[in-house]
Parts: structure tokens; sequence; C-alpha cells
């Protein structure tokens, strides 16, 4: 256990310490919430669907969380490279626990910078529609963060270089995001677009958050809550077998 | 204590460790000594878990590091070659974070970081990012982060490399002091034989993958009528120079090293 605990302090002290990369990674989310939010809200609100900015709010959080956990994940990378990854491999402690510190320090790191995503929200203007469920929010940037972490650790297991991240990136992680329907609403979509999304496990995440935000659940919670909770154990398992087998 | 048998591990068509056998007693010191690409790192990541072995037996006192993987890491404790530090902490948080990982009793750990800190002359500098340190600075932290814990086993992958006399000093006495309190068996890779010479209670020479000599360093020495260990040495592995090819990990350490000096 203190081994879980020391290596999930880790991830938290190094995200606390790079204040640059804070801000550095809060760009691309407000780019988002701020231009497509201000700039497509009128045509969203004449075609009848309310506030883009409330329906987007929830979508934003959620590649916020997205894009930090798969990458603290990948960011092992970084430390095969530099070689702090063999340290902990040769430590008389399970793998598993090794994984599990790091994908719980990685997906507590996204929760942290989701949460500042809120705050910008609310600051914008995003206002959740039942105080009561607020706090379920939390819950649901937990599960997301857990989720991706677990993702991202599986990937950086098996990634070798820094040309696999480019892929991973441009052929996974995006795609991910544009097929969640973190921008655009699941109502009416051509039938091919409504399958992908639905295969997309941050549809569910993104669907949880609006559910409990602003009330607007496509799916339902108890679909996306056991879907998330299912996708994170199958992701956790994975991350978990791959890391196992990691030879340096 | 350290049994290996038949020993085989390839890289696809590259064959970097072919068919070695050899047997380190308890309480023994024994050098493992190679020119550069010779195998001798690789040996050093199948006893310790990090490469499984193409074909082969590994014993480490008594058990299979390919089976009880978990069981055999706390056998052993080991000072990498290259760098294995978290430069985004400080030199104490990294010894603490050793100290929890080998499960150093609690009572024990702050006395036991500050003692081999001071002694590796890093004390004054313990709440510095290691990131800020030099590089035989980072080598000094390394290798007191090696003996935070008292493991059976020690492997010391080139430990001296690029640490002033005084340090190197400092380290052997060390290994010696352990090997002769502790009874710690010390499994070692130098390129420095003087090193070797004094240290070592046998010797093995590797060259190309596999084992060309074995014994202590007198009987090297009679075996090829030299009078140093430095000339028995380049009697049995030649005078050529050996180029180890780049891994991805080199190359990747490459394109870092251009980023950082961009920053």
């Amino acid at each position: 256990m203190s081994a879980i605990y020391i290596l999930w302090l880790r991830e938290i002290k190094r995200y606390v310490r790079s204040r640059a990369q804070i801000v550095a990674s809060l760009g691309q989310p407000l780019l988002y919430l701020l231009v497509l939010g201000f700039g497509l809200g009128p045509v969203f609100q004449k075609s009848g669907n309310g506030s883009y900015l409330q329906f987007m709010a929830p979508g934003v959080i959620s590649m916020t969380i997205l894009f930090t956990a798969t990458f603290s994940g990948i960011a092992m990378l970084f430390d095969r490279q530099f070689g702090f990854l063999k340290e902990t491999l040769v430590a008389p402690v399970p793998r598993i626990e090794v994984m599990i510190g790091r994908t719980l320090g990685g997906a507590t790191v996204a929760v942290l910078q989701g949460t500042l995503i809120l705050a910008v929200c609310l600051i914008a203007g995003f206002r959740p529609a039942q105080l009561s469920l607020f706090p379920l929010a939390f819950l649901f940037m937990g599960l997301i963060a857990i989720v991706f972490a677990a993702l991202g650790t599986a990937f950086g297991s098996i990634l070798q270089d820094m040309q696999g991240f480019q892929l991973i990136m441009n052929f996974m992680v995006l795609p991910m995001f544009f097929l969640s329907g973190a921008l655009f609403p699941l109502n009416n979509l051509p039938r091919p677009l409504a399958i992908i999304t639905r295969l997309d496990p941050l549809t569910y995440g993104v669907d949880a958050l609006r559910g409990v935000l602003i009330n607007g659940s496509h799916f339902g919670l108890a679909l996306d809550v056991s879907l998330l909770c299912g996708i994170a154990v199958a992701f956790l398992s994975l991350g978990g077998y791959l890391f196992s087998r990691i030879q340096l | 204590m350290i049994k290996a048998q038949n020993l085989v591990k390839k890289f696809g068509d590259f064959t970097a460790v072919k068919d070695i056998s050899f047997t380190v007693e308890g309480g023994e010191i024994f050098a493992f000594l190679g020119p550069n690409g010779a195998g001798k790192t690789t040996t050093i990541k199948m006893l310790t878990t990090l490469l499984t072995p193409t074909s082969g037996k590994i014993e480490l006192d008594g058990l299979d590091p390919t089976i009880h993987k978990n069981e055999a890491r706390r056998k052993f404790g080991i000072v990498f070659q290259d760098p294995s530090l978290d430069s985004e902490q400080t030199a104490y948080e990294n010894m603490e974070l050793h100290a929890v990982l080998y499960k150093v009793p609690r009572k024990v750990r702050a006395e036991r970081i500050e003692q081999l800190l001071t002694l590796f002359e890093l004390w004054e500098r313990r709440d510095d990012y290691v990131k800020t340190f030099s590089g035989g600075m980072k080598r000094r932290l390394e290798i007191a982060r090696g003996f935070l814990h008292t493991p059976k086993i020690l492997f010391l992958d080139e430990p001296t490399l690029g640490l002033d006399p005084q340090t190197r000093n400092q380290l052997w006495t060390h290994v010696k002091k352990l090997n002769e309190t502790q009874q710690t068996t010390v499994f070692l890779t130098t390129h420095y034989m003087d090193e070797a010479d004094r240290v070592a209670h046998r010797i093995a020479i590797i060259d190309h993958g596999g084992i060309v000599a074995q014994g202590t360093s007198q009987q090297l020495k009679q075996q090829t009528n030299s009078e140093s260990l430095e000339q028995a040495f380049l009697a049995l592995t030649g005078a050529s120079i050996r180029d180890e090819s780049a891994t991805s990990t080199d190359q990747m350490r490459q394109v870092a090293r251009m980023w950082s000096q961009r920053r």
C-alpha cells in the first residue's frame, strides 16, 4: 500500500511543481470553451437547443480530463527514457502496485485539471442545473480520469519512442474527443456516426457529466455509470497486464 | 547465491549473451569484466528481472527470478549503469521514495538517509532538485540510494563511471565493509581493472556474449602470463575497439537532450 501511495504522491508533486505546464494545458480547453462556446452559441441557440456554453462545458471538462489522464500514462515514456522506470521495476513491489500508484496519480491530476476548467466554466457563465447533483460531477470526473489514465498506462507500456506517441495522439485521443458528443448533441446523428459515438468510452463520460450538470443525459445515468465502471475495470486490467510485461 | 546455467539472450537475430554459465558463492565479490557491448548489462538485466532470458536457468538465493519475480526482487539491490533518478524530485525525496519501495523500516529511514547522504557529501544539497545536479553528484546519489537497504545481493553495473577518485574510494570502501560485516554478495561490472583487482574475490571475463575466462585475479594473470590484470584482460579479449550500436533509448535520450537545451 505504501508503495502505491508514494508513487501516487510523486505524480501529484510533479503536477503541483510544474506551474508553467498547468497554465499551458489550460490553453486548449479555453480556446474551445471561449471561441466555440461564444462563436457557435448564436447558431446553436437559433436551432432551438438552448445555450451552447451550457451544453459544451461538460464536454470541455471531459476533454481536459481525457487529455491529461491519457498523457500522464504515456508520460511513462519519459520515465523510460530518463531511467526512473527501471528504479520502480526492480523494486520488491508487485508491478501491479506500481501500475496502480502511477495510474491513480495520473487520474488525480486529471481530476484537478478538470476542476480548474470547471471553475473557468463557472466564471465564463456556466450554471449547473441542480446544485444537489453538483458533487456527483466529481465522481464522474474521477471515473473518466481512471478510465483514460489506465488506457494511457497501457499505451505507455508498449510504446518505445516518441513517434508512437504522435500516432496515439492523432489516431486515438483526438478522435475519441471529437466522436464523444462533447461538441454536438447525440440526437439525430447519421447512422454510421451514431454507431461510432456509441463505441467511444468518452461518450458515456460526457453524457454522465451532462446528466448531473445540466440534466441532459442521453443514455441515462445508470447505463453511463455501469459502462464506465466496466470499461475502467477492463482498461485497468489491460494496463496492469501490459505493465507487468515491460522489459527494458 | 547467484547461479547462471547456459544463459542465452537473443534480440532478433543478434545474440547478446551466448550460453554462459557461472556461480557466485554467498559472501563473494564477483567482478564481471568485458569490453563495451560484450553482454554485461544484458546479463545483469536478466538476473534482475528486467529481461527474460531466451533460454537457460538462473537462480538467486535458490529462487528462479523468471518465475518468482517479487520474491527474487526482495533479495537484491542494484546500482544501474545509466541514470535512474527522478530528476523532478529532490535528493531527499528520491532517497525516501526508494526507502518506501524497499520497505526500509520507518524508524531507521531518516537516520540512514542522513548517514548515506553525508557519506557521499550530498547532505547540504538534499533539498535541491536532482535536475540541478552535476553528473558526478547524480552518480553519487544513485550509489547512496543503492546502499539504503541492505540486500543479500548487490548488483553494481559500472558504478564508478565518471566518478572522481575520492568517491570511487569511498564507494569501494563501503562495498568492502558491507561485504565483510553483512556478508553481502556483490556482483559488479567495471572498466577499471585496478578496481576489480582490488575488491573482487573472483573475476569472469566476457567477450562477444561468451565467458572467455574465470578465476581469481592471480589465476587470470598466470593463465595469460601477464603482470597486471589489465594485460591479462587485453590478452584475453584482444586490442580492437568495440562499438555499441545505439538503442532506441539512446536515441530518445539524444532527442530529450536537444529539447532541454532548446528551452
